[in-house]
C-alpha cells in the first residue's frame, strides 16, 4: 500500500471486494491523492455511496460513510449536506446505481445545483451482479441480459446531466490517472453539483461479456486507444474519440445550500 | 432529557396535520424532507417556510424514495429529520425503512393513513396500513407506531416519537390517519416540552456497540468517530458480515430485542371502566373517540363495558392488552380495515372471545354503528 492510502485506509475493511485489474482502485487511489492535496480535514467530509462494485469505494476509507441503498446515495447526500452545508459531500456511484436505478435522483440533485461531488465509475455494465445491462451499454453490446446484442442506445451523460443543471462535468478514464486527478479536485474545488464520469475498466464482467480480452492489460490498451484528452475549451475529441477532460463548468447557477441560507434568513426575519 | 421551553404555548385552534408538523418544531426536528400526497400534503406546506425559520432546511423531494433516503442522510448529519406521507408513499419508503432499521437511524415518518391499496381512496379515512408499518420491509426487524385519536394528541404523540426514536435509535411511526389529519379543534401547546438529547461523549470506535439496553452509541457524523453505516448486517465496527451466520443472527436478535425487551416504557394505553367490563372495546385512532363515546352510552343504560384506548400500536402493548381481555367475556375491535390489528388481539386473547368490527370503503365508524355492535352481542 502506498503510503497516501496508508493514512486514510479504513483497515479492518480490508480486503477491497474488487478484481485484480478492476479500475475502482485506481479510482480511490486518486480520489486520495487529491484529498491529501487540498488538505481536507477529517472531520470536514462526508462520503456517501449506492450499491455495486464502485459503491464499496468509501467503504474502505477513514471517514464518516454512508454504504447506502441502491441507486439512493445522492438522496441521502443531499439531506446530510442540507444539515451540514459547510462540510465536504462526496458520493461514490456506479453507471447502474447513478443513471439506472438512482436516474430520478440524479437529474434532480444536477436541478437543485447542490453542491456535491458525484464521482461516477462507468464500466458499461453492472459489474457487481456479474454482467447484465446497464444505462450505459452500448448499442448493440452482447451482456448477460442482451445476449442478442443490446437492444437501446446508452445515455448521453454528458448531455443529461448537464441538461438537468449540473454545473461542473469532467469525463477520466482509469487509464489516465493524472487527467483523474485534476478532474476529481476541480470537482471537488467547484461549488455546485460537480459530476465526474470516470471510464473505469472491468475486466471481470465487462471483459467476459461486451469485450472478449484475454486479460485486463489487454481492455486497458483498448481503452487508451479510444480516448483523447481534450483541448480548453473542446467538448468533443476529433476522430470520433472519447474526450477526456473538464467538458463544461458554470458558476453563474445559484447553488441549493447558499439559497437555502438565505431562505433561512428571511424566514427568521419575517418572524 | 432536557426541558424546552416553548414561546408559542397556549390554547389554538388547529388541523391535525398541522399539530404534527408543530409537534416536530417543538421537538426540534430541523429537516423534513417529502412529496406532496393525499391527505398529509398539509404537513410539509406548514413545514416549508417555518422549518426555515427555526434555523433548519425543508426540501420538497422528487418523490418519496429521495424523501426518505434525505431524511436518513440528515438523521446522520445530526439533526432530528422526519418526513411525512400516506398510502402509496409509505409504500415506496419501506425499502429505506428497512435500511433505517438496520443502521439504527433514529427517524420520524407520519403516515397520515388513507385507504388503499394502491391509489385506493386518496380523499378518505382508513387505518389500513397498521400491519404494513409493522411489516412492510423485508426482513426482521421492529419499530415503534404511535396511534392518535386527536389534534392535542397529533402534537403530544409526534413529539414523543422523535423522543423515541433518538433514545432507541429506530424509525418510530405516527399512524396518523385522514380523520385525525383534517380534524380542526382545541390545542393547547404546552408550556414545555422535555427532549431527549443523551449523545456520545469520546470517539467511537464500535459504532453499533450495544449499551445495556440493546442501544448502540448516539453518534453522528463529523464527530471525528469516522462512523461506517452500511445497511449489509455488520459487525459492531460496522464491517460488513452478510456471510457470518452468528454476527448475523445476533444482530437481527438485537433489532428486535432493543424494543421487545423495553415494551413497557414504550407503550402507553389508557382504560376505560376497567372495574366490571364484561364486554371490552379495543381500539386506537380516531376511531377510538368513536368507540368510547358509544361505550359511555351503552354504560348509561347499564350495560358492563369497558374499553382500552392503544395510543402505541407497536410494538403490541401485550401485557395491558392480556389484563384488560381476561375479565371480559368478550372483546370488539373496532378498525377502519378488514380486520387487521384484531389479530394481535386474538392471538393474545384467543379467537374465541375476540371479534372485529370493521369499517372499510372510507366510512369513519360512527358512536352509534359501534354502540349497535356493544348492544347486539352484550
Ligand atoms: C433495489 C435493488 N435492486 C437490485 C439490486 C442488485 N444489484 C446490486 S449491485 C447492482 C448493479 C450495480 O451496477 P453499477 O452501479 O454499475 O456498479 P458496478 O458493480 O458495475 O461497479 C444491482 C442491480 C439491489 N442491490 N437493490
Ligand atoms: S466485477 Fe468488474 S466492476 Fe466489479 S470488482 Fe470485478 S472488475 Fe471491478
Ligand atoms: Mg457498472
Amino acid at each position: 500500500m502506498n503510503s497516501t492510502a496508508e493514512k486514510y485506509i479504513r483497515k479492518e475493511a480490508l480486503p477491497f471486494i474488487f478484481c485484480p485489474g478492476c479500475g475502482h482502485g485506481i479510482v480511490v487511489n486518486s480520489f486520495l491523492r487529491v484529498i491529501d492535496k487540498l488538505g481536507i480535514g477529517k472531520n470536514q467530509m462526508g462520503l456517501v455511496s449506492g450499491i455495486g462494485c464502485s459503491s464499496w469505494s468509501p467503504v474502505y476509507l477513514q471517514f464518516d460513510c454512508l454504504h447506502t441503498l441502491h441507486g439512493r446515495a445522492l438522496a441521502q447526500a443531499e439531506g446530510l449536506k442540507a444539515v451540514n452545508p459547510d462540510k465536504t459531500v462526496v458520493v461514490f456511484t456506479g453507471d447502474g446505481d447513478c443513471a439506472g436505478i438512482g436516474g430520478n435522483h440524479l437529474i434532480h440533485a444536477a436541478k437543485r445545483n447542490v453542491d456535491i461531488t458525484v464521482i461516477m465509475m462507468s464500466n458499461y455494465i453492472y459489474g457487481m451482479t456479474g454482467g447484465q445491462r446497464a444505462p450505459t451499454t452500448p448499442y448493440g453490446a452482447i451482456t448477460k441480459t442482451s445476449p442478442l446484442g443490446n437492444e437501446e442506445h446508452p445515455f448521453d451523460l454528458f448531455r443529461l446531466v448537464t441538461g438537468a443543471g449540473a454545473t461542473y462535468y469532467a469525463r477520466a478514464s482509469a487509464t489516465h490517472p493524472i487527467q483523474l486527478d485534476k478532474a476529481i479536485e476541480e470537482g471537488m474545488k467547484h461549488k455546485g453539483f460537480s459530476f465526474i464520469e470516470v471510464l473505469s475498466p472491468c475486466p471481470t464482467t465487462a471483459g467476459r461479456n461486451i469485450f472478449s480480452f484475454k486479460t485486463p492489460s489487454e481492455m486497458y490498451d483498448w481503452y487508451e486507444s479510444q480516448v483523447a484528452v481534450l483541448k480548453p475549451g473542446q467538448t468533443e475529441a476529433p476522430d470520433g474519440k472519447i474526450g477526456l477532460g473538464i467538458l463544461y463548468m458554470n458558476n453563474e447557477r445559484a447553488e441549493l445550500c447558499s439559497v437555502q441560507a438565505e431562505k433561512k434568513e428571511v424566514a427568521r426575519n419575517e418572524n | 432529557m432536557r426541558i424546552k421551553k416553548l414561546s408559542d404555548s397556549g390554547v389554538k385552534l388547529m388541523q391535525g396535520n398541522e399539530a404534527c408538523a408543530a409537534g416536530a418544531l417543538a421537538a426540534d426536528c430541523r429537516f423534513m424532507a417529502g412529496y406532496p400526497i393525499t391527505p398529509a400534503t398539509e404537513i410539509p406546506e406548514y413545514l416549508s417556510s417555518r422549518m426555515f425559520a427555526a434555523g433548519g432546511v425543508f426540501m420538497q423531494m422528487e418523490d418519496e424514495l429521495a424523501s426518505i433516503n434525505a431524511v436518513i442522510g440528515a438523521s446522520w448529519g445530526g439533526a432530528r429529520a422526519m418526513t411525512a406521507t400516506s398510502g402509496p408513499g409509505f409504500t415506496l419508503m419501506q425499502e429505506a425503512l428497512g435500511y433505517a432499521a438496520v443502521t439504527e437511524t433514529p427517524l420520524v415518518v407520519i403516515n397520515v393513513m388513507r385507504g388503499g391499496p394502491a391509489t385506493g381512496q386518496p380523499t378518505c379515512t382508513s387505518q389500513d396500513a397498521v400491519m404494513q408499518a409493522r411489516y412492510g420491509g423485508h426482513g426482521d426487524y421492529e419499530i415503534i407506531a404511535l396511534a392518535p385519536s386527536s389534534v392535542q394528541e397529533a402534537f403530544d404523540f409526534t413529539v414523543r416519537a422523535f423522543n423515541l426514536a433518538d433514545k432507541y435509535r429506530v424509525p418510530v411511526f405516527v399512524l396518523s390517519d385522514e380523520t385525525v389529519g383534517h380534524t380542526r379543534e382545541k390545542l393547547l401547546i404546552p408550556e414545555s416540552v422535555e427532549i431527549f438529547d443523551d449523545e456520545y461523549q469520546g470517539v467511537c470506535r464500535e459504532y453499533f456497540k450495544p449499551d445495556e439496553n440493546g442501544v448502540p452509541p448516539r453518534i453522528r457524523f463529523f464527530q471525528g468517530h469516522d462512523v461506517l453505516v452500511d445497511g449489509q448486517l455488520h459487525d459492531q465496527r460496522g464491517i460488513r458480515a452478510g456471510t457470518d451466520p452468528a454476527v448475523c443472527a445476533q444482530a437481527i436478535r438485537r433489532y428486535c430485542g432493543k424494543i421487545l425487551d423495553h415494551i413497557d416504557d414504550i407503550s402507553s394505553v389508557e382504560k376505560f371502566f376497567p372495574e366490571d367490563a364484561e364486554t371490552l372495546v379495543i381500539a386506537y385512532g380516531s376511531v377510538s373517540r368513536s368507540a368510547l363515546s358509544a361505550v359511555r352510552r351503552a354504560r348509561d343504560e347499564g350495560m358492563k363495558v369497558g374499553m382500552l384506548k392503544l395510543n402505541t400500536v407497536w410494538p403490541v402493548p401485550e401485557k395491558e392488552i392480556r389484563a384488560a381481555c381476561a375479565g371480559a367475556k368478550r372483546v370488539i375491535v373496532p378498525e377502519m380495515n378488514v380486520g387487521e390489528y384484531l389479530r394481535e388481539i386474538q392471538r393474545i386473547a384467543g379467537c374465541d372471545k375476540v371479534q372485529g368490527f370493521s369499517s372499510i370503503g372510507g366510512v369513519f365508524p360512527a358512536p352509534k354503528a359501534i354502540y349497535e355492535k356493544i348492544a347486539e352481542v352484550t
